[in-house]
């Protein structure tokens, strides 16, 4: 059954209201696909025409002659393959660092009460006020000068990895997570015998899936689609994400084999969120009526 | 085989008691034990905090106050930056600019996922489509949705002036035009977030009771009556939470105008993000990006003050 909703059923059920409906139905199809998927299109297609034609006018909505050479030369000329696979390395680790770390401290935070746990926790949910952007500047001169042991993080895949993991909005996720699982099972496994890390790795983490898929998506998206700080850290071209290349390239780059790269750099998330939308979906709709 | 026993008749507070019997002395070592375990799991991310994100914030407020060149010692010199950052001509563009470029992302890429959510939720069919649909330009990476704006707005070839031309209406520079940089950013920067938007907007729509609108409606309420008087109220809290939290965002914003306009035509599209990343990589001047970051910090930190404050009782409404 559906709830209703601003119209009643039975307004849609007139004659009149079925004629207002389908037309703002198809008003609403034309709407999105022009708004939304048209500029997919047009990108999609603009990689595959001639230099010429992309640069006449006015256009031509198909291409005369589907090219595909600059969906080749893209991945070649500008080393996609090189820049895509350092932008994997970088998602993964965040993701592996943020999963691990943030995991063990939300699992301690939540329920092994330790010494200035309060104040530990009120220092992370701090963070949530002050924006990353702002503090981007001396995040940048922390990690290419370690406070202690004087290393630097520039250039080096850690320096992304590593601050991914002051993650204070997954962290939270994980945490609030952690504290609604019932006591009781976790003190039987104890009882049981089991460690802190048994109960961990076999009670909590195999009932806190739903949570671990949304902190991984968020994890693996930031570092994706992340442009400023990886723009930061790695001065070395060839050790720059996708997302850096992309920019550093286009200025001296013929329009349609840049255009094929931005076509190219694009699939890995938008697949994953053709294939995850039911789950990314959910998790955006659910985390936000509960603030 | 006691253990199981006990675990079964008695309470579990219980049986903490039976299973750790407290002689005097073993129980503070045992505490002990137990914090360092705490700990070890808590270790590895408190690390990562104190060093990325806690002191990082102490240390923008200490650069703002001295000359800092990485490889020298710094030096103090008061207020020395903020004046120096006052008086630079980009500063006033620059907060102009990040402050009307929030205000009108807040009119448009308010009101317009406002409507559509709106819209779709009286939608019966194809319901997964319109969200993945609207979804989709999030997930591009906001690298690639500038530089593919940045190709739209084109003065020649490019595809906002050609559909314009095709409709018989007179072209535009967008972003190239000083008057029209700023709106044309934040048209980019609607189409890439709005999805996030509405599908946040679409669910709290979901979650008011039916029976509401039907009382409204034998009240004699009209169609948009029953938007104000219904929909809005129920919604408030929602839309409160996702204008401050796009405020946030928007005040941050660098990737558009360092991609699409680089900042110009003529500081037109400058924002502080921007001017800090300019004084830090271009003038070398940390201490002026300190600065800059310390008053961005203070006005964001309200916002977000506010924010937290607004989703905490929000929280104790439910």
């Amino acid at each position: 059954m559906t709830t209703r909703t601003l119209l009643s059923p039975a307004t849609l059920a007139r004659p009149r209201g079925k004629a207002v409906y389908w037309t703002v139905f198809t008003g609403v199809v034309v709407l999105f696909a022009l708004a939304f998927l048209f500029p997919v299109y047009w990108m999609v297609t603009g990689a595959m025409k001639s230099p010429d034609e992309i640069a006449q006018t006015p256009p031509t909505i198909i291409p005369k002659q589907w090219h595909l050479s600059g969906y080749t030369d893209a991945w070649d000329l500008m080393q996609l393959p090189e820049h895509l696979w350092n932008t994997v390395v970088q998602a993964a680790g965040a993701w592996a660092f943020q999963l691990v770390l943030c995991t063990a401290a939300a699992y301690a935070l939540s329920k092994l009460k330790p010494a200035f746990g309060k104040l530990i926790l009120g220092g992370i949910l701090a963070t949530l006020m002050v924006p990353a952007q702002a503090l981007v500047v001396p995040k940048y001169l922390t990690v290419a000068d370690l406070p202690l042991i004087h290393t630097s993080l520039l250039n080096d895949p850690l320096g992304i990895w590593l601050p991914a993991v002051a993650n204070a909005f997954n962290l939270y996720l994980l945490k609030r997570f952690f504290d609604q699982l019932p006591r009781d099972v976790m003190e039987a496994a104890e009882i049981d015998g089991a460690g802190k890390l048994r109960t961990l790795w076999s009670i909590v983490l195999p009932m806190s899936r739903p949570v671990l898929g949304v902190v991984s998506i968020f994890a693996l998206v930031a570092v994706w689609q992340d442009f400023l700080w990886p723009l930061m850290v790695f001065s070395d071209t060839d050790k720059q994400p996708i997302s850096v290349a992309l920019v550093q390239l286009s200025q001296n780059i013929q329009l349609t084999v840049l255009i094929a790269a931005m076509v190219i750099a694009s699939i890995p998330m938008v697949a994953m969120f053709l294939v995850f939308q039911r789950h990314i979906i959910a998790g955006i709709s659910a985390g936000s009526t509960k603030g | 085989m006691t253990r199981t026993a006990t675990r079964s008749s008695v309470e579990p507070t219980a049986v903490r008691q039976v299973q750790a019997p407290p002689p005097a002395g073993g129980r503070g070592r045992r505490r002990l034990i137990d914090q360092a375990r705490a700990y070890a799991f808590l270790i590895g991310g408190l690390i990562c905090f104190a060093l990325f994100s806690w002191y990082p914030a102490i240390r923008a407020v200490v650069i703002a106050f001295q000359k800092y060149t990485p490889g020298s010692s710094p030096e103090w010199v008061g207020t020395a930056n903020f004046t120096q950052v006052w008086h630079d001509p980009e500063f006033a563009a620059a907060w102009r600019n990040t402050l009307v470029f929030t205000l009108l992302a807040l009119l448009i890429g308010f009101a317009v996922p406002f409507v559509l959510a709106l819209v779709l939720n009286e939608l019966r069919h194809w319901k997964a489509f319109f969200r993945i649909v609207v979804y989709l330009p999030v997930m591009i990476p906001p690298v690639v949705t500038a530089l593919l704006w940045k190709w739209f707005y084109d003065p020649g070839a490019g595809l906002a002036n050609e559909t314009l031309r095709f409709l018989h209406l007179p072209t535009s520079n967008w972003s190239n035009g000083t008057d029209t940089a700023l709106i044309s950013l934040v048209i980019v920067a609607t189409w890439a977030n709005l999805g996030g938007t509405v599908l946040i907007y679409l669910a709290a729509l979901q979650s008011i009771p039916g029976e509401l609108y039907e009382a409204a409606e034998l009240d004699g309420a009209s169609l948009l009556q029953r938007v104000r008087y219904v929909t809005v109220p129920q919604t408030r809290f929602v839309i409160l939470m996702l204008m401050l939290l796009q405020i946030i965002a928007t005040m941050q914003v660098f990737t558009e105008p360092f991609v699409i306009t680089g900042g110009g035509p003529e500081s037109a599209t400058v924002t502080v993000l921007y001017l800090i990343y300019k004084y830090a990589f271009l003038y070398n001047d940390f201490g002026g990006a300190c600065a800059l970051s310390v008053m961005l910090l203070v006005l964001l930190g309200v916002f977000s003050a506010v924010y937290l404050r607004l989703t905490r009782s929000g929280e104790d409404d439910l």
